[in-house]
């Protein structure tokens, strides 16, 4: 890339870029608008299935690899009440776990 | 007369019905407060509640709600004269349509963002509620069944469109890996997927593919039905971001590029009307043009269709209550312009009047194919396309609005049917295949109940689905009416449009009731009584749920 060497010509590809910025603002909005909610929604179901990898040991489901997912609990914490709200539970499941 | 006459008359009126009449209903009676805050920043998820920019979101409403009805429902109407047709699309975009979408916008803004099938139980009743439901799912079932057999006529008069038609899926299909790959920016992509549409346009005419008239007993109409049900219930089960969404991003594209070809080569060309403003001579066994014009242009003049995705995705996504004025109002006028353009090429696009009375040679002929050729004829001789590839142009184009209509369609109705799995306690048929596969064979039964064995008389069906079309609209408008009434606000502005079009619907039915007794064809007659019912019922929960909020009003004045 080459600088050029009037200050004119130089605000005109900031224009331009600026320009080409909204266009692709506007075009990848255009893309997802309209199915922003189905995916989001497909999204969060596969993450409640994995909430429930993480948690299923403590609700006392077998699961090989709690060991392994043991240290997500804790990322997972702030999502845990409105995955339980989700699945149908007024108030958290387990005992010592009080979210709500 | 000139063309072009029509056309800034027609432009000119609903803009004007833009800048003022609905500049005036949204200061005076939907008293829109830019300061309000709307459900998209109350319960904003990233999910379903997002602020979006306003044109964005006027894109996105628009092209969901501008399907092939707009074309289809104009293009059969013109039999009666581009006049009638003409007349109904501007004054019905300007005070039936506009104020019904744009109502809706604003009735589930204040109301959460509650659909309409939500409100009328909150706002009106649980039994109007009921009956929403059957309205709903009737609506779709036509729509459904209509396009079928609406695409398939195409593919069989417009063999060069096949390639192009198919085409496009696959194109859409590759854009939609590049996207969601991250492979390439989505301006490239757009561009891409133009051009590779457009050049499938381009060689369509030297590869056409004829279905064979019969194919192993069956019509190839009725082939290319199963096929295209096939096609959709697939399309309906896949992963929205797999085809759904790159081809209705892509549809969106050609829709603006095929709208400005169309209008532009209207204009270089300035066709005279070749059909009669009003025609005097309607083929035998015509209906009479009151009520059934308001029933044959729904989309295009007022349709309930725009209601379910004003209130169900248009207004969780309103960033400002204002906006709901252009993308509502604006909404509607593009839909307008969409049908103007059709009525445009269904008369001017002919060399003489004779061509165009040998097109319209009995009610349900011309429609969707008189746009196409009328439309070509137009474009080649304004703008020089070769007559063949303007044609396969204008068909890709119906053809592509109608297929995702269909699958949007046939989403909705799997989900009706997994409700009812859900409210019934059958867990069979909360599957996502078996209620596919239900929501099909109902709509494979529409097709070819109504039309006999080769599925290719299911055009029949095009005034009952307006009739069903325009009481959901009835309903939304009810609602608002309903609502306006407990502000203490002017009630006429949708009360006048909701009567009318109630009295149009009853009457259009009584009249389908006496011709399909005539025909003896029981099924459509059992199918025109369950609406009737519907109907007379919607009025009176009308006259009913306006009484009681008038009551109720009164009471709280003494």
């Amino acid at each position: 890339m080459h600088d050029d060497p009037t200050s004119g010509s130089s605000s005109r590809r900031d224009k331009l870029r600026a320009w080409l910025d909204q266009a692709r603002f506007f075009t990848e909005e255009v893309y997802s608008a309209r199915y922003r909610g189905a995916i989001a929604r497909a999204q969060r179901d596969e993450d409640d299935l994995f909430m429930l990898l993480v948690f299923s040991e403590m609700m006392g489901l077998q699961n090989p690899a709690s060991y392994y997912t043991l240290e997500l609990q804790p990322l997972l914490l702030e999502r845990f009440h409105e995955w339980h709200q989700r699945m149908g539970m007024e108030h958290s499941p387990l005992d010592h776990f009080r979210c709500c | 007369m000139s063309a072009i006459v029509l056309l800034v008359v027609g432009l000119g009126a609903m803009a004007l019905g833009y800048f003022v009449y609905s500049k005036f209903i949204a200061e005076k009676i939907y008293q829109l407060d830019p300061d309000f805050k709307t459900p998209a920043h109350e319960f904003e998820d990233g999910v379903d509640y997002v602020p979006t920019n306003r044109f964005v979101l006027w894109g996105h409403h628009f092209t969901s709600v501008a399907g092939a009805a707009p074309i289809v429902g104009p293009a059969i109407a013109v039999i009666w004269g581009w006049a009638p047709a003409f007349l109904w699309v501007v004054f019905g975009t300007i005070f039936f349509a506009g104020i019904h979408d744009f109502g809706a916008i604003w009735a589930s803004v204040r109301n959460k963002a509650k659909s309409v099938g939500a409100l009328t139980g909150d706002v009106v009743g649980k039994r109007a509620r009921s009956i929403f439901m059957i309205v709903i799912f009737l609506v779709l079932l036509m729509v459904n069944a209509v396009f079928a057999v609406v695409i398939a006529g195409l593919m069989m008069n417009f063999s060069s469109a096949v390639v192009p038609v198919w085409g496009a899926i696959l194109v859409a299909l590759v854009i939609g890996q590049l996207i969601y790959r991250r492979i390439l920016s989505l301006p490239v992509v757009s561009i891409i997927g133009v051009v590779a549409l457009y050049a499938l346009i381009g060689i369509g005419p030297s590869v056409p593919i004829q279905m064979p008239a019969e194919v192993g007993g069956m019509s190839g109409n009725a082939v290319w039905i199963l096929i295209l049900f096939g096609y959709a219930a697939i399309a309906s089960l896949l992963p929205v971001w797999v085809l759904l969404q790159p081809r209705d991003y892509i549809n969106g594209l050609q829709l603006f590029i095929g709208l400005i070809i169309l209008y532009g080569a209207l204009v270089l060309l300035n066709p005279t009307m070749v059909a009669p403003a009003f025609n005097s001579d309607v083929p035998a066994g015509t209906p009479s043009l009151i009520p059934l014009l308001f029933v044959t242009i729904a989309c295009g003049a007022i349709s309930g269709f725009h209601g379910l995705v004003s209130s169900g995705t248009t207004s969780k996504q309103l960033n400002k209550e204002t906006d709901a004025r252009f993308v509502g109002y604006f909404g509607a006028v593009g839909e307008g312009m969409l049908a103007l353009a059709a009525i445009l090429a269904a008369t001017a696009g002919f060399a003489t009047l004779g061509d165009w009375q040998a097109m319209y040679s009995a009610f349900g002929q011309g429609g969707v194919n008189a746009f196409v050729e009328g439309g070509a004829f137009i474009i080649h001789n304004g703008i020089g396309l070769p007559e063949a590839t303007a044609a396969t142009l204008l068909t890709v184009m119906a053809a592509l609005f109608a297929g995702t209509t269909m699958d949007t369609g046939l989403r909705l109705q799997r989900y009706i049917f997994q409700e009812w799995g859900d409210i019934y306690n059958q867990q069979w048929m909360k599957k996502p295949a078996i209620a596919t596969f239900l929501a099909v064979g109902s709509c494979l039964l529409l097709a070819f109940g109504a039309g006999g064995a080769d599925g290719s008389g299911g055009l029949i069906i095009w005034p009952l689905f307006g009739t069903t079309n325009q009481l959901l609209a009835g309903l939304t408008l009810l609602v608002i009416t309903v609502m306006l009434v407990r502000m203490k606000r002017p009630m006429w502005y949708t009360l006048a449009p909701l009567c009318f079009l109630l009295v149009m619907t009853i009457l259009a039915l009584l009249i389908q009731l006496r011709t399909f007794w005539n025909q003896g064809n029981m099924f459509l007659l059992v199918l025109d009584i369950v609406v009737l019912i519907a109907a007379i019922m919607v009025a009176m929960e009308c006259a009913s749920a306006l009484k009681r909020s008038r009551a109720e009003m009164a009471m709280q004045k003494d």
